[in-house]
């Protein structure tokens, strides 16, 4: 079995910080992590390939630097790992980024096909859940988005069954191979690679592709060119003209300050205290 | 002054939302949207319109007469039992040809699991631009939408165009905007679209749908009051005090995101960013320090009451009232006040 894995680069976002006058982000020296969501969907297709053989082939598109996750995903045990990278890709909105990559995962599977793309839910910095849907609809690939769990695979059906997070349920699904699954948090996390995982990675070579390797033509399509969005301004949410209106506390006891706070509430949502009270009269 | 379209775009009008239809319940966002929609639409001077996709029942003919009462002009209607649960590939399929048939210049979902994966596919298909999960949608002095959303956390804002791509397509989350009024309205005009395909076409099937229990269920995106704590609580067993509370108001309780991360909390409590965004009529938040990115979760609610000892918190930029205090104390004396309070009524009233 043949899985794709796409994992993102991202800024790890606990140590974002804003300028405060140029209102731009500061990237200096902020790490970079795997998108952590990826993890998940990277741990999946590992046990698919422990269970079923085969090869785990791990992709990202960012700039060469995002070959540190590559070598990353290879000493957790991926097989092989794509960067593409290109400056025709800078400045892709979801729609460039998802025609990039599935036209790198086409080019993959001339020399063996894919039989499922994974990836994460969304991103912690895009955070659009926009990437994987696109590539599925790119590709023609049976799509299931916020799989919370992998049932069942059917090798001789080529059948897949997996829970799918809905609105206030859960749904099972069945499809067909290939396919396309993004993967909900909190499935299991991404394992220990083992010694001669590592050392592997270390001396790993990664698949380096430009725009043409991956067999796009048009260029048009990629980047900011290839992009229908446009960001046009950035800028700082706008403060609350006033702070909270502090409650004395001084000197006082909790039960004090509790009342005056209730009577507060009270008075500043009305009919709250009416609804309350039928509520509490039902209860 | 109309911005200047491609040809091939240049009959794309009219603002639309797409009604979230699932086991015959409407999604409240989708109310939310035609609102906003409502204010869109009026200032383009254009028409808005619903979409209502599921099978051929009263709960879909009743989903297309009730999005009258919240705005809608007129209403595309796909009625099949292929649409009976959602499954990507039926919907998007219906969604794309109706949107290919009667071109909307404006197509807005909920950011709702369903909603991200209809989007998602059908921009695909259309080749044309996606916001996500959106903060505010305004129209600019050319008519383009000018669709802003939160980045980085909720640090910055960003406002994205799709230029010189129709439809203009966003998502907004449950909640962003608030529920317009319900005006009783007789059904309008609804334009019904012929389903072009049938169960053996789609390649997914649904085995199963399994409701969340209903009591674990939290409903703290449209609670009127929520009460949630924060690390200020200091121990899990303090977590009890804000439970307590929340019980004597009725209400729903959450927290912010460390609490989820120490398993004191199940995650789809967690208020923020990255959690449920709260339009409560009352927040109160204990022990909270108020990061953006839960500040960015809560600043719909009307009144927000929080309580901390640091008199420098965050969470004082924006709450509507302060106490500096220990809110492992102020918690149960807030509770003892409304218990006492509504048993005090109960007598009387
Ligand atoms: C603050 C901000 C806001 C943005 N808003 C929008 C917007 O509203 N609409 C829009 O079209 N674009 C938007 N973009 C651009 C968008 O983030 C990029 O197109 C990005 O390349 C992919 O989108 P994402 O990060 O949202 O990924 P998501 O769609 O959230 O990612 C889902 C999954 O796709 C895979 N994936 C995503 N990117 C890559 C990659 N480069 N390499 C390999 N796998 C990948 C991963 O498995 C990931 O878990 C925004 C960018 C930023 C920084
Ligand atoms: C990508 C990303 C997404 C995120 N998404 C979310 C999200 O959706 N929701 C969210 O909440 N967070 C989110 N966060 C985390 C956020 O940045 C903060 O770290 C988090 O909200 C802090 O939680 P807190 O206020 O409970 O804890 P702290 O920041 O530790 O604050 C505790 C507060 O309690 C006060 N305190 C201490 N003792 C007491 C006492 N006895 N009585 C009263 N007050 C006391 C302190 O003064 C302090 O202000 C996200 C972060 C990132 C990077």
């Amino acid at each position: 079995m043949h899985l794709v894995v796409c994992i993102k680069q991202v800024p790890d976002s606990a140590q974002i910080r804003v300028h405060p006058v140029t209102n731009t982000i500061m990237r200096q020296g902020v790490p970079t992590i795997i998108n952590p969501y990826d993890l998940f969907a990277l741990e999946q297709a590992l046990r698919l390939r422990d269970e079923f053989g085969g090869k785990v082939t791990v992709m990202t598109m960012g700039p060469p630097m995002a070959s540190d996750s590559l070598r990353r995903a290879l000493g957790a045990g991926a097989d092989a790992a794509v960067l593409l990278t290109d400056r025709f890709f800078a400045g892709s909105d979801t729609l460039a980024t998802s025609f990039a990559l599935s036209q790198a995962i086409r080019k993959i599977g001339e020399s063996e096909p894919v039989d499922m793309v994974f990836c994460g839910k969304q991103t912690i910095d895009g955070d659009t859940a926009q990437v994987g849907p696109g590539i599925a609809t790119r590709l023609g690939l049976q799509q299931l988005t916020y799989v919370a769990k992998v049932c069942e695979v059917d090798r001789q059906t080529r059948t897949i069954t997996v829970e799918r997070r809905a609105e206030g349920g859960v749904q099972v699904l069945r499809t067909t191979l290939p396919c396309l699954i993004t993967m909900l948090e909190g499935t299991a996390p991404l394992r220990r690679g083992s010694l001669a995982d590592m050392l592997r990675a270390a001396r790993a070579e990664i698949t380096t592709w430009s725009a043409k390797d991956a067999g796009i033509q048009d260029v048009t399509n990629c980047g900011l060119r290839g992009s229908p969005t446009v960001v046009k301004r950035v800028f700082a949410p706008q403060a609350r003209a006033e702070k909270a209106a502090q409650i004395a506390v001084a000197g006082r006891s909790p039960d004090e300050i509790a009342e005056e706070v209730l009577g507060l509430i009270l008075d500043r949502s009305p009919g709250l205290e009416d609804e309350l009270h039928r509520r509490s009269a039902v209860a | 002054m109309k911005k200047e379209l491609p040809e091939r775009f240049r009959n794309h009008r009219h603002v639309w939302v797409v009604v979230e239809l699932e086991r015959g319940e409407v999604h409240p966002v989708s109310w939310e949207l035609l609102g906003e929609g409502r204010k869109l639409a009026d200032r383009l001077g254009v028409e808005l319109a619903g979409v209502v996709m599921g099978p051929p029942t009263e709960a879909t003919r009743r989903a297309a007469g009730e999005a009258f009462c919240y705005g809608a002009d007129l209403v595309y209607l796909a009625e099949h039992p292929v649409l009976a649960q959602y499954r990507t590939e039926a919907y998007a399929r219906a969604l794309t040809d109706i949107c290919e048939s009667y071109k909307p210049e404006i197509l807005l979902l909920g950011a709702t699991t369903l909603g991200r994966d209809l989007a998602g596919a059908v921009a695909t298909t259309l080749l044309t631009g996606l916001t996500a999960d959106c903060t505010e949608l305004a129209v600019d002095q050319d008519g383009s939408l000018a669709a802003t959303r939160p980045t980085f956390g909720g640090s910055l804002l960003c406002t994205i165009y799709t230029l010189n791509f129709r439809p203009q397509m966003a998502t907004v989350r449950p909640r962003v905007f608030a529920l317009p009024p319900r005006v009783e309205k007789p059904v309008g005009r609804i334009v019904l679209h012929t389903v072009q395909f049938a169960e053996e076409d789609i390649v997914t099937k649904v085995l199963d749908f399994v409701p969340d229990a209903l009591t674990a269920k939290s409903q703290l995106a449209y609670a009127d009051v929520v009460v949630a704590g924060g690390m200020g609580l200091q121990q899990q067993e303090n977590f009890q005090l804000v439970k307590q509370l929340a019980a004597t108001l009725g209400a729903e309780y959450g927290g912010s995101r460390p609490l989820v991360q120490k398993g004191w909390i199940p995650a789809d409590r967690q208020i923020g960013q990255t959690g449920k965004t709260i339009r409560p009529r009352v927040y109160i938040a204990a022990g909270i320090s108020g990061a953006i990115q839960h500040r960015v979760g809560v600043e719909g609610a009307d009144l927000i009451v929080a309580i901390n000892t640091d008199p420098n918190a965050p969470i004082y930029d924006f709450a509507h009232v302060g106490i500096v205090a220990d809110a492992v104390q102020i918690l149960p004396a807030l509770t003892r006040a409304f218990t006492r309070r509504l048993s005090f009524n109960r007598l009387v009233g």
